[in-house]
């Protein structure tokens, strides 16, 4: 990163300052999010966000495995992320790698962070994440699913994780990373937010950026995760809301 | 989010994290309090009781709690005791004292093997989770015949009703007998035909468990059905 070439006469951003993928710097990839789509799984969300594809299932509380790791105070959320073989252009060589145990660490300390962990000792709730198709800001994209597939399993949580990038590209800071932007940007900031407790729960960095190009970075991502979080709450609302309801009800629980 | 009168019947849906309620009311269950407002901690429809303010969850695992009637698959036998799966996080031992039979020791297995299905009672839960188990009280059993049928936990407390108002109805028109653990297993013994019929019914409960006139739902499908038995 950084330090790569951009292949000669492609231009990042346009005289416009129009993104390559035609968006402004400030602007989000198409995101929808699908609650409860699982059978088996005690929670599951399935996330789409620009070409990205993200399948999210909670399983639990259950029993701790490996048992030597349960804590007699309190639950462990364990996540695992994973890409599938086919979620990228080269075949992924499938199985954990330095990668996804460094993503599912940071998920697993994002949602720890949410979840009423000491409401369920000895226990663990396993969150898998799949990525069947991967397109740049998959870690972010992986931390929004799981938090909706968390509610949807009826896991008590202070609030829902919402989780956005920002970055660098050709000196201009801008929202939400595509994947040749992330490939041929200078710099990548994934964030993990609470909007209601203004707390940051993810925050990583990758290459450079002054003080200021930081600042503005974050702000575009924080206010970016707010966006997000409703598009979370809608989902969940959306799973119970039911057409026979809906003459009754007016509209309440559909917010847009 | 718009916050609706405050009357019961309507039905909210709420997401972990909404504001429910600033100070005057009381915290109720699905919910946590923080600079003295409460906020949901569940995914469920909001509910108002005079002054406390709670989340009916729509979905989630079995969590025990004590007088809990449950229903559990013997998975393990040790010298003095079973191990039984109440569908919660763990398996719980069911010690030979909490039977109703004089146990020797090591003569578990005369008495209850793996597999069996048993009705039981969750006595007591402590502060680790760990759950006491028993099989002494009044109508508690060992569990022979009849069949069973999963639902989701949080839809129990609707296939049982108002003051067991659904699960009366569901027994009458069916003539089988019931058995709801609030674990979300349901045993039922009767005719294969009934039995049919009151699974069918109960799938229909879990379904729409959060839709109205769902009694008169029930109510249709199982008077149908007795019609087309004859």
């Amino acid at each position: 990163m950084g330090g790569t070439p951009l292949p000669e006469g492609i231009k990042l951003i346009d005289e416009n300052g129009k993104r390559i993928d035609g968006r402004r710097p400030d602007e989000l990839r198409p995101l929808s999010i699908e609650a409860g789509v699982l059978k088996r799984a005690t929670g599951s969300a399935y996330l789409e966000w620009g070409n990205n594809k993200v399948m999210a299932a909670v399983y639990g509380p259950r029993e701790c495995h490996p048992r030597h790791m349960q804590d007699p105070t309190r639950a462990l959320v364990q996540c695992h992320y994973n890409m599938v073989s086919f979620s990228v252009d080269d075949r992924k060589r499938p199985g954990p790698d330095r990668r996804s145990q460094e993503i599912s660490k940071i998920t697993s300390e994002a949602l720890t962070h949410v979840v009423f962990t000491e409401y369920f000792p000895r226990t663990s709730i396993d969150v898998y994440i799949e990525v069947l198709q991967a397109n740049a800001g998959t870690r972010c994209a992986g931390l929004t699913a799981a938090s909706v597939a968390l509610a949807d399993a009826g896991i008590p949580m202070r609030d829902l994780v919402a989780s956005c990038a920002a970055g660098k590209v050709e000196d201009t800071m801008v929202l939400d990373l595509g994947k040749e932007e992330d490939n041929f940007g200078q710099a990548d900031i994934p964030v993990g937010y609470i909007p209601r407790t203004n707390e940051i729960v993810l925050l990583q960095m990758d290459g450079d950026l002054t003080i200021d190009q930081f600042k503005t970075g974050l702000g575009m991502a924080v206010d970016a995760c707010k966006k997000i979080y409703d598009v979370q709450r809608d989902a969940l609302r959306r799973r119970y809301t039911v057409p026979a309801e809906a003459d009754e009800d007016t509209g309440s629980a559909e917010v847009k | 989010m718009q916050r609706n009168d405050s009357s019961e019947s309507t039905r909210e849906i709420v997401v972990p994290g909404d504001l429910l309620a600033d100070k005057g009311m009381k915290a109720g269950p699905g919910t946590y309090v923080e600079d003295g407002n409460i906020y949901a901690s569940l995914l469920g429809i909001k509910s108002i009781r005079t002054n406390v303010v709670g989340v009916v969850p729509l979905s989630g695992q079995y969590v025990p709690i004590r007088g809990d009637m449950v229903i559990g698959k013997i998975v393990d036998m040790g010298a003095s005791n079973w191990l039984v799966d109440i569908n919660a996080a763990h398996p719980s031992p069911l010690h030979v004292n909490e039977v109703p039979w004089r146990v020797e020791f090591g003569e578990t297995g005369r008495f209850m093997t793996i597999g069996d299905l048993v009705l039981l009672k969750v006595i007591a839960v402590d502060e680790l989770g760990r759950v006491q188990i028993s099989m002494k009280e009044h109508g508690l059993r060992k569990l022979a015949g009849g069949m069973v049928t999963d639902i989701a936990p949080a839809k129990v407390p609707r296939v049982i009703g108002r003051s067991g108002s659904m699960i009366q109805i569901l027994k009458n028109l069916t003539g089988c007998r019931i058995h709801v653990g609030q674990n979300g297993r349901i045993w039922i013994d009767g005719d294969l035909e009934n039995i049919l019929i009151a699974v069918e019914a109960i799938k229909l409960i879990e379904k729409e468990a959060h839709s109205r006139g769902l009694t008169e739902k029930v109510k249709g499908l199982l008077e149908g059905a007795s019609k087309r038995g004859e």
